[in-house]
């Protein structure tokens, strides 16, 4: 489904990718972890297509054709997904207007008519349940006033709406209280099927005990220097990165460098 | 010898002068002639004066354009004519063609309460008590444009709503400029609240045809105490059209002015918003909203006079400019040495479209009482880039979401209207603006023969 080679990207002249290979197919979930700044969330924009990150070498295939060359827009409507790590707040544009605008999008782009306002409130009333988010959030504007939970929640929200096929979930359990933590992942579960995909991308293993994870893999200095089963993503919470740092650079202290 | 323009005016004056100054209230004679005295004596306002610091009218003034004194017999039938394209606005139409009250065959009404709408012409000669205790008053501290209006015009509307007096639907005033020619038009308007009475206005003003347009419109408010008037204007003019107007409103106690002026078009527009709160407890609401593209220029100033203390005011005027398009917008507030209590709050809020349009925005401040809470803040900006990934993100377009982001800039000043078929109507209009689709406001398919 999604095919990363040798990719390599900068942020103002400074290279934060330096190469990463990485591949998904239909049914799995992947688990990135990695400390900060190792470059998950710069990989979760090229994905996406943010304009300030200058892909300099490599390629990326999403269901056979190049991402890369396609608008963010585009992405979207072919079936990838970002989970924000830090959901906006769009003050003036409703929450049904946004989703109603997006959904038909979607539709329009795969072909298939608009939904009638009715059946739009249906196919909303069938996801919320889903999600378990307040009915009073969708009569508010995007996100504003959200709790951050809420914000979480509203993007697993919109997650269910649209339907993708590959969906990466940036940092998600950031400050989450484990409730929302259960009630979100619980969403990210009800919604996986064999033919789609998730990447989850993380700090802390404490998600993965909800979204269960085929394969994690360690980014570490723009690089994915160690891949693994769930049992990784234990022995990471028990012991931290600075072993994988020795092990992959000889010592603990020189990893970012 | 050739006329410069401080000439034009005072030998227009003289040469009219029967038109102006005989069978008229000896009042509105005094008025005239001292207007005009005014004017000669200070002249347009110079380059240098700060009030016209970005927007330069004198040139549009010195023109040839016929100046309007009369009116001229256009026959275009009433029941033909646009409620503004607003389905569900059910309202008392009043219509003013090129300044002058249309409906010459019932030129004032008196309804059941007491409330009496129509020309001002008419109200001067049968209510001229009325019509003498207001007219001017607020007026005589304006610039010379108010003074030439009140030299000149000849005509406009007149609103006196008595005690406890309410409308049972809102009071549309339909401004209409059609013409075969170039013509300057100054209109005055008059409107009086008595104690308790609550009315809402929609005003709309439309150029109808391309001929190129002159207008400089003086309106004067009074509210009395507790008196409670909703404001709205609407301005839709063609890219060759010069729109002026000052708006003077005079607050007693415990009354509440919502004002909302939206530009949705014009080629030059420049709106004077003049308040003075002379009892306590009084509240103003100062909204704005214009829309530029092309070479189009707006300036909004707003000047709020804290006379009494314990009275609030609040301005938020927005923008979205584009292409080579140019707006200003001026608030002053002053709070008196004895106003204590007051809260005033000021908003300006401008997004620039392209790299080529241009803002200006001054905020004055002049507080001289020390129990006050006031506060001005502006910005000019572009459409903030993470509201709009965030939406791409979700697969709406890049231009659709430009749409949506402008919208909801749009919606903060849109959202305050209270008549609900207005504002969604008025959602719409902008909307279509924002896409380059409207040309008129309304489909308005007057017959012009």
């Amino acid at each position: 489904m999604l095919s990363i080679k040798d990719l390599k990207a900068s942020i103002n002249g400074k290279e934060i990718l330096k190469g990463i290979n990485f591949e998904v197919k239909a049914g799995e979930v992947h688990a990135i972890m990695g400390p900060n700044g190792s470059g998950k969330s710069t990989l979760a924009s090229v994905l996406t297509g943010r304009d300030y990150v200058e892909v300099t070498h490599g390629k990326v295939t999403f269901l056979g054709e190049d991402l890369l060359d396609m608008n963010p827009e585009d992405r979207s409507r072919k079936g990838l997904f970002l989970s924000f790590q830090y959901p906006i707040e769009i003050p003036g544009v409703s929450m049904v207007n946004f989703l109603k605008t997006a959904l038909n999008e979607h539709r329009k782009y795969n072909g298939l008519a608009p939904l009638t306002a009715g059946d739009f409130l249906k196919v909303m009333r069938e996801k919320k349940e889903l999600v378990e988010i307040d009915s009073n959030l969708t009569n508010r504007a995007v996100n504003e006033g959200f709790s951050g939970g809420e914000k979480k929640k509203n993007e697993i929200f919109q997650m269910a709406l649209l339907e993708p096929k590959l969906s990466i979930l940036d940092e998600t359990d950031s400050g989450l209280d484990i409730d929302a933590l259960r009630i979100v992942a619980n969403g990210v579960t009800k919604l996986k099927n064999k033919d789609n995909a998730t990447i989850v991308i993380t700090h802390y293993q404490r998600l993965l005990d909800y979204i269960v994870p085929d394969f994690v893999h360690v980014l570490m200095n723009g690089r994915i220097v160690k891949s693994g089963t769930k049992e990784l993503a234990y022995e990471l919470e028990e012991k931290g990165y600075d072993w994988i740092k020795k092990e992959v650079y000889g010592t603990a202290d020189t990893a970012n460098e | 010898m050739e006329e410069n323009t401080n000439n034009i005016f005072p030998s227009l004056f003289s040469r009219n002068k029967e038109l102006l100054t005989r069978h008229v209230p000896d009042f509105v004679k005094e008025l005239r002639e001292d207007a005009i005295k005014t004017f000669e004596e200070k002249g347009f306002p110079g380059k240098k004066d700060e009030q016209y610091k970005y927007t330069n009218l004198e040139p549009y003034f010195n023109n040839g354009y016929y100046k309007y004194l009369t009116p001229k017999q256009i026959s275009f039938d009433i029941t033909d004519i646009f409620r503004c394209d607003v389905p569900a606005l059910d309202t008392h139409i009043i219509i003013l063609l090129n300044g002058f009250y249309y409906n010459q065959k019932t030129p004032l009404r008196i309804l059941p309460n007491g409330i009496i709408l129509g020309s001002l012409k008419a109200a001067t000669e049968e209510h001229s008590d009325l019509v003498k205790k207001y007219l001017g008053k607020q007026a005589s501290s304006g610039d010379s444009y108010v003074a030439l209006n009140t030299a000149f015009s000849r005509d406009g509307f007149f609103f006196y709503a008595p005690k406890g007096a309410t409308l049972d639907k809102p009071l549309q005033i339909i401004n209409v400029l059609l013409s075969d020619e170039e013509i300057m038009v100054q209109q005055r308007n008059l409107i009086i609240l008595e104690p308790g009475s609550n009315i809402s206005i929609v005003m709309c003003d439309h150029t109808l045809s391309e001929q190129k347009y002159l207008s400089n419109v003086v309106t004067e408010i009074e509210l009395a105490e507790n008196a409670f008037l909703d404001y709205f204007n609407v301005q839709n003019a063609n890219d060759e059209t010069v729109m002026v107007s000052h708006t003077f409103a005079q607050q007693q106690a415990s009354s509440n002015l919502r004002s909302m002026v939206v530009s949705l078009q014009g080629g030059v527009i420049r709106n004077n918003l003049n308040i003075k709160l002379e009892g306590q407890g009084a509240e103003c609401h100062a909204h704005g909203l214009m829309l530029t593209d092309k070479k189009q220029h707006i300036d909004n100033s707003v000047f709020i006079d804290h006379a009494k203390p314990n009275c609030t005011s609040n301005q938020l005027y927005k923008g979205i400019l584009d292409h080579e398009s140019s707006g200003a917008f001026t608030g002053k507030i002053l709070v008196n040495r004895d106003s204590q209590k007051t809260m005033a709050y000021q908003k300006n809020s401008s997004l620039l479209l392209s790299n080529e349009a241009r803002m200006n925005a001054k905020p004055q401040l002049e507080i001289y009482a020390d129990d006050v809470k006031c506060s001005h803040g502006s910005t000019i900006g572009q459409l903030d880039e993470d509201s709009l990934f965030y939406l791409r993100a979700r697969g709406i377009g890049e231009e659709e979401a430009r749409l949506m982001l402008m919208n909801a800039f749009a919606l903060e000043i849109l959202g305050e209207i209270k008549i609900e078929p207005l504002r969604l109507r008025m959602n719409e209009l902008t909307e279509k603006r924002l896409r380059g689709e409207l040309a008129q406001c309304n489909n308005c398919s007057i017959k012009y023969e």
